[in-house]
């Protein structure tokens, strides 16, 4: 009666993500400007696993998405097994956003305080803003002239308290509060399927309706440009969330687009956006 | 009416045709809901299920937040068109302690020490009710864990026996719960080899017991592979996604 | 978009795209998103139909049973419909008690059915006074993406053309149809900034400053009617949104009808 939905999450299928600064980051996407440079296709090594199944034994350590028992190791997750610097991991297909420090993120004020804002960045995680991690001098109380309910900022993790606490600070260069265009929300272990392989997928995105697109690490992306572009890039983001699976999406979302619009003149990227996708 | 209605014939066979030791028809797929982080439909026997996950998310209300570890709350409920009669909506004594073991079966799979001050929040609705459908509910729900990216140990499958006519039988369907002489809903984990959930009302000999918990643990791990498969098939690139036509 | 808190620039987004009659998903400002639907899905309901709008995924399930009769229509069947907005079906939504919102839900599908004259409930009558048919009408929504009020009447509709019970003059006999003719639809309409448009999503229906739903029988002719959430509407705007509504209904009943 019920088939599967659009099924999301299938990206990564076919491509492993290798990550220079293994173990440290362990197994979490980089999504640092460099990162297209760092998919490539393993078809051969592709293994496919749920939660539970034996991937591997005692020469192997433990990594992400995976649990040791018994001197064998687990997969915990759904995803592609690989193998990295002694260690064992599954790369998920689906997940929670978890902030880690240094993640440049876009989220949305969802509550003021005399001296914070309370950001929704699509984390399982509290996460706040501090009035001293803006470039302004904010008296108490007066928080509400600077960013009110419903402001989208692009701001960067600066710390994760002991409780979970996320804090955010604007204060760097190229933080901001967004003040036009449109905000989108795709599972964050997606993000490299909106970049696409060496970066295609952005690339024609931005070529073919001319708007600027920030994709933060959370998986909520920023567009901007002029409205046809705008409702183009919306429609076509939404259609690689929807189809992340399938094959040939490049060529789907080409389709879609059409002709090329003019391109705008380049951003120049923020400082503070190393790890944003422009 | 016991005296009357024999539930196995001169063949062995119970009275929708099946052997003692045959399951129903069972169908699962996962990732069916759009809004929920993870979600899967069973269909067994005449048993439809969805169930449905949020989280990890922030626990509400706080004060049940764990510093530790993430909590687990399990949502029950019948459809108020899913039974013979039709059923007033709302919680009621049933729903809540199956609620409460089916969140406790969870937990011993699900990493909940990953995720601290967090909630996992697993909705299970029974669209249509023939016996088994705690069961139904739990090997949906952890499905529906695995597809919202929530780590755990393994999938865990439930299956019940029962006795009907005096003999042990697999999968109790409608009829022989209401008229058999047990039942007896297990969850096993294949991983581990541990039984994470186990009630039984009626009347079994020690004997009979052992039987009939062998019997639910070996259709366990078939329906295990059932599990297995639902999620591989939500991500096989042949099958293009789907519509939900 | 699952979030409560709608982003500013989105809405002023919406604003801008509205002036120009189109939406985030790209549909015109009157056009409905694409439905789906099936019946006789439900073993236990005497009717049953799932149906989904764009991202808006129900099913309704249709019990009848035999009580007694209101005191005040002794020789009535009585149609119940209930609604419960379950925190399955969108992040939002909390556990408990039915919401305003649900109740309101389920009156205005009901006010729909039950005004058009759809059920013929003297038909329902089995022994005046004392047992009539009772239809329980449960709506349950697997997944919400807005205007739950035009897809819960559409399934609401399906799922009671699909009904089947008892016949009271040859109980051995072949289940019966319910005492039904007609297919009463709604359209409904929100009300952002200045533009009206239909079929709202979540996002469309958290930054309208009005709503309306009107209920049309198969003769395009109005049955219920129900305005909602804060803000106002002007004359033209029901007007206009009549003429709107007894179109659509033409075109969301034909589809309906063919898909048997």
């Amino acid at each position: 009666m019920l088939r599967p939905k659009c099924s999301n999450n299938v990206l990564f299928l076919g491509y492993t993500v290798s990550d220079n600064k293994w173990p440290a980051n362990a197994g979490r996407h980089n999504l640092g400007s460099d990162i297209m440079s760092q998919i490539d296709i393993q078809e051969n090594e592709r293994r496919f696993v749920v939660p539970g199944e034996e991937i591997g034994d005692s020469s192997h350590r433990s990594g992400m998405g995976t649990y040791a028992r018994d001197g064998k190791v687990f997969a915990s997750q759904t995803g592609i097994v690989n193998i990295r610097s002694g260690y064992i991991n599954v790369q998920n297909f689906a997940g929670k956003y978890l902030p880690r420090q240094g993640d440049s993120v876009i989220g949305v004020i969802r509550d003021i305080g005399p001296n914070s804002w309370f950001v929704d960045i699509s984390c399982p995680y509290n996460s706040m803003l501090h009035a001293s991690e803006t470039p302004w001098k904010i008296d108490y109380g007066m928080t509400g002239q600077y960013l009110q309910v419903g402001d989208v900022i692009l701001a960067k993790v600066n710390h994760i308290d002991e409780i979970k606490n996320v804090n955010l600070t604007i204060k760097e260069h190229g933080l901001r509060k967004l003040s036009s265009g449109q905000v989108l929300e795709v599972d964050y272990t997606k993000v490299p399927r909106v970049i696409g392989k060496g970066g295609s997928m952005i690339s024609i995105l931005k070529e073919r309706t001319g708007c600027k697109i920030f994709i933060g690490q959370n998986g909520v992306i920023w567009i901007d440009g002029e409205l046809d572009g705008i409702a183009k890039a919306t429609q076509a983001i939404n259609i690689i969330s929807r189809d992340a699976q399938k094959q040939g999406l490049t060529d789907t979302i080409r389709e879609f687009l059409g002709a090329t619009e003019s391109h705008e003149p380049d951003e120049e990227l923020p400082d503070a956006g190393d790890d944003l996708i422009e | 009416m016991n005296e009357k209605i024999r539930l196995i014939n001169d063949d062995g066979l119970r009275v929708d045709g099946r052997k003692p030791d045959e399951l129903r028809p069972i169908k699962i797929e996962a990732g069916v809901l759009d809004n929920a982080d993870g979600s899967a439909y069973v269909e067994w026997g005449n048993n439809k299920v969805i169930a449905a996950v949020y989280g990890p998310r922030e626990v509400q209300p706080k004060y049940l937040q764990n510093s530790a570890k993430a909590i687990v709350q399990v949502n029950y409920n019948m459809a108020a068109f899913s039974g013979d009669d039709r059923i007033r909506p709302g919680p009621n004594r049933r729903a809540t302690e199956i609620s409460k073991i089916t969140a406790e079966a969870l937990e011993n799979v699900i990493l909940t020490n990953q995720f601290p001050r967090t909630s996992i929040d697993v909705f299970i609705e029974i669209l249509e009710a023939d016996a088994g459908t705690r069961c139904a509910g739990l090997t949906a729900a952890s499905v529906a864990v695995a597809d919202a990216g929530i780590p755990m140990i393994d999938l865990v499958p439930s299956c019940a026996a029962g006795k009907a006519d005096d003999q042990v039988v697999l999968d109790v369907g409608k009829l022989e719960d209401n008229i058999g002489q047990a039942d007896l809903p297990v969850a096993y984990v294949p991983r581990t080899g541990e039984i994470v959930l186990l009630q039984m009302d009626g009347h079994l000999t020690r004997d009979e017991f052992e039987k009939a918990l062998n019997m639910a643990i070996e259709a366990c791990k078939d329906i295990h592979a059932l599990q297995q498969e639902a999620l591989k098939s939500r991500y096989s690139p042949q099958k293009e996604g789907g519509d939900a036509e | 978009m699952k979030r409560t808190v709608i982003p500013e620039i989105k809405k002023e987004l919406i604003h801008k795209l509205a002036t120009e009659d189109t939406r985030e998903d790209g549909r015109s400002l009157l056009q409905f998103r694409e439905l789906k639907f099936e019946t006789g899905i439900i073993g236990t309901a005497n009717g049953s139909s799932r149906l989904s709008l764009g991202g808006t995924e129900i099913i309704v399930g249709v019990k009848v049973q035999v009580g007694t009769p209101y005191p005040d229509k002794p020789d009535q069947g009585v149609l119940m419909t209930g609604c419960e907005l379950k925190p399955m079906a969108h992040p939002s939504f909390q556990g408990g008690a039915p919401s305003e919102e649900a109740i309101e839900i389920a009156r205005v599908v009901d006010r729909g059915i039950r005004e058009s004259g759809m059920i013929d409930m003297h038909k329902l009558c089995i022994e005046p006074e004392k047992k009539v048919w009772m239809i329980y009408l449960d709506i349950q929504v697997l997944n919400y993406d807005g205007n739950l009020f035009d897809a819960a009447t559409m399934a609401g509709v399906l799922a009671l053309h699909n009904a089947r019970i008892l016949d009271i003059n040859n109980p051995e006999g072949e289940k019966v149809p319910l005492p039904i003719t007609s297919w009463p639809l709604t359209v409904t309409f929100v009300k952002i900034k200045d533009s009206i448009m239909v079929d709202p999503t979540f996002t469309e229906e958290r930054i309208a400053n009005a709503r309306l739903t009107i209920s049309m029988d198969d003769n395009g002719d109005i049955r219920a009617m129900q305005k909602g959430l804060n803000g106002a509407l002007i004359y033209d705007d029901a007007i206009r949104a009549m003429d709107t509504a007894r179109e659509l209904t033409f075109d969301l009943r034909a589809r309906l009808q063919n898909n048997p």
